[in-house]
């Protein structure tokens, strides 16, 4: 007997439509009933665009019918919304764009069109991708799939929790300090960040533009390098998008593991790491000797001051870009404006949400006057440090294992009161995007019933052998596999 | 579960008060309602004391990284008119437009 449609990975659904063992409106349609169905108790979604979709669906089988598929034709995904989609709200989670209709689309989503795939909606995500729980969003919180007491991580929550409940088979996603890695870690699913300028950011909205990137959100490695092929590139649009040609990422998963070295980061184990997660992970270690990968100790100096680091580069640089949001030429407006300042005040005052102006705020401190050298200056300083001791680390290993997230997911409000504690959830992460090194999180075990994840970190460029790594491990082990009950 | 105990133990107080804060959402050109201020009085103090262990890494004669990519310089393109003219198409999420201008409240009396 063949699996349902929805419990198919984005590979073996493109199979299925070359035999013709279904049709793209067929699955389309399938899946949009489960988004639909799934939206009052996970609300991963702020649009669901059905009719779209099947208009979508419907070219593809005629492409299909007439041999002109590509290898992602007919393919359903769904978006993070923070990439601009022509004609469709573009929300990035905020109550500044919720009328905000993109006249353009993102790069991603252009390439991703070309190739055929069908859009089936945008995700929820924290408000304008700055959060760790999905609990900034102005359209509430995303709830996981595996216990819905529990975040699903974030920011790109809606992204993971849809692939986890089997909602949709792929979901792009953005990483800036570990967005897409700690919510596929929290779900149970596998997330890739590319390497800085790997993949174009035109038409993805900006955070931090030094460290935003986007990637893909799958059920597996394999997957993930499928569409990761198909969005990777150079783009004239984007001034930091990389000229480097994008290698077959899918031919790329046959590499062996046999000789890899895999460098285990002292750093990452030494503080409260949870027992029970650094169990996991030792085991997973194992899987990894198993293959025939040498383990080697590591270490990375001056990676425990990532967290400060980040939270001054990212709010500085959050800062200058939310400083386009004025209520004139687009998004929220504020009623009765008394002059042009109250105009500014009230409307970035009402349309932004706490943590996003905790974050604006944050930034215009660190660059105000008297201030910059102290702050600022100081932070790309240790930035520069802690990009180096990765670069020094893989002239020894290949490839860095750890953990994602020093927890499992935590529950809905925990962490809400304190946005320290809340920034600590990205310990792990975080470094990737300083350094701008391409990184990943593979399920790996449970821990109190639910999902934690490995983290693999690569030097710049090489995600194929980050893809290659984590496909042998999801041959040998089964946790990519595993679904939530509620969502089989 | 993790424990953050060391991690909050290297964090020094700092203080920021309302004044502080009313003058940095002036900066940034945010209205703040009564009681966001005393909240970011408490948040904006928590967030700049744990950025302060910054302070205990030697950065002497630390180039400031400018790139994620080292070498990598910004790049330029031929000064060439690349886009049409689509106002009215952008225009339409403009909260208020007339003759293809948008309208603010009076600057000048």
């Amino acid at each position: 007997m063949s699996s349902p449609l929805h419990a198919r990975g984005l590979a073996a659904l493109a199979a299925g439509l070359a035999k013709r063992e279904f049709s793209s409106v067929e699955l389309t349609r399938h899946l949009l009933g489960r988004l639909e169905a799934a939206q009052p108790q996970l609300n991963a979604m702020i649009s669901i665009t059905g009719e779209a979709a099947l208009a979508a669906a419907a070219r593809a089988d005629g492409a299909i019918a007439g041999g002109k598929a590509g290898p992602l034709t007919g393919l359903p995904i769904v978006h993070k919304d923070i990439f601009c989609t022509e004609g469709v709200r573009t929300s990035c989670g905020s109550r500044m764009l919720d009328n905000f209709v993109s006249p353009y689309d993102a790069t991603v989503v252009a390439k991703l069109k070309a190739a055929g795939t069908v859009m089936l909606g945008k995700t929820n995500m924290d408000e304008f991708a700055m959060g760790s729980s999905n609990e900034t969003s102005w359209y509430g919180p995303v709830k996981n799939p595996w216990n819905t007491a529990m975040v699903p991580g974030g920011s790109s929550g809606g992204s993971a929790a849809a692939v986890a409940a089997r909602l949709a088979p792929a979901a792009t996603a953005t990483d800036t300090g570990g967005s897409i890695r700690q919510p596929a870690a929290l779900s149970g699913v596998t997330g890739l960040k590319p390497t800085y300028g790997r993949v174009s950011r035109y038409g993805m909205i900006a955070f931090a533009s030094s460290l935003d990137q986007a990637g893909v959100i799958a059920a597996s490695a394999e997957d993930c390098a499928l569409l990761l092929g198909a969005m990777a590139g150079f783009d004239p649009r984007d001034s930091t998008s990389v000229d480097a040609p994008v290698p077959d990422y899918v031919a790329g998963l046959a590499a062996p593991t046999k000789g890899l070295r895999v460098g285990i980061v002292k750093e990452f184990f030494d503080q409260g790491l949870d027992a029970q997660n650094e169990q996991q992970l030792r085991a997973t270690f194992e899987v990894f000797r198993k293959l025939g990968a040498t383990l080697v100790d590591v270490s990375l100096p001056n990676v425990g001051l990532s967290v400060p680091t980040y939270y001054v580069v990212a709010p500085a640089e959050c800062s200058s870009n939310l400083a386009r949001f004025d209520g004139v030429r687009f998004g929220h407006r504020c009623e009765n404006p008394q002059d042009l300042l109250d105009l500014y005040r009230r409307s970035r005052g009402e349309g932004f949400g706490a943590e996003v102006k905790r974050r604006i705020m944050t930034g215009t401190y660190v660059l105000s006057a008297g201030y910059y050298d102290a702050y600022y200056l100081k932070a790309q300083q240790v930035r520069q440090l802690i990009s180096a001791d990765f670069a020094r680390v893989f002239e020894r290993v290949d490839v860095l294992a750890g953990p994602t997230s020093p927890t499992p997911a935590f529950a809905l409000g925990a962490k809400t009161a304190d946005p320290v504690t809340m920034y600590l959830n990205d310990i792990y992460t975080i470094g990737a995007n300083l350094a701008g090194v391409p990184a990943l999180s593979v399920p790996c075990g449970f821990v109190n019933d639910l999902p934690v994840g490995l983290q693999l970190i690569g030097p710049h460029f090489s995600e194929a052998k980050l893809l290659a790594a984590a496909h042998a491990f999801q041959r040998e082990t089964d946790w990519h596999t595993r679904t939530p009950g509620a969502w089989q | 579960m993790y424990d953050f105990a060391p991690f909050f133990r290297e964090i020094r107080l700092m203080s920021v008060n309302r004044t502080d804060i009313e003058n940095i959402a002036r900066l940034a050109r945010l209205s703040l309602r009564e009681e966001e201020v005393a909240g970011y009085v408490e948040t904006l103090g928590n967030i700049l004391g744990m950025v302060g262990q910054l302070d205990r890494a030697d950065t002497r004669g630390i180039e400031p990284m400018a790139h994620p990519l080292a070498g990598l310089a910004q790049r330029l393109r031929a000064d060439e008119v690349t886009e049409t003219d689509r106002h009215a198409l952008y225009q339409q999420n403009a909260p208020r437009v007339e003759s293809g201008l948008y309208i603010v409240p009076k600057v000048i009396e």
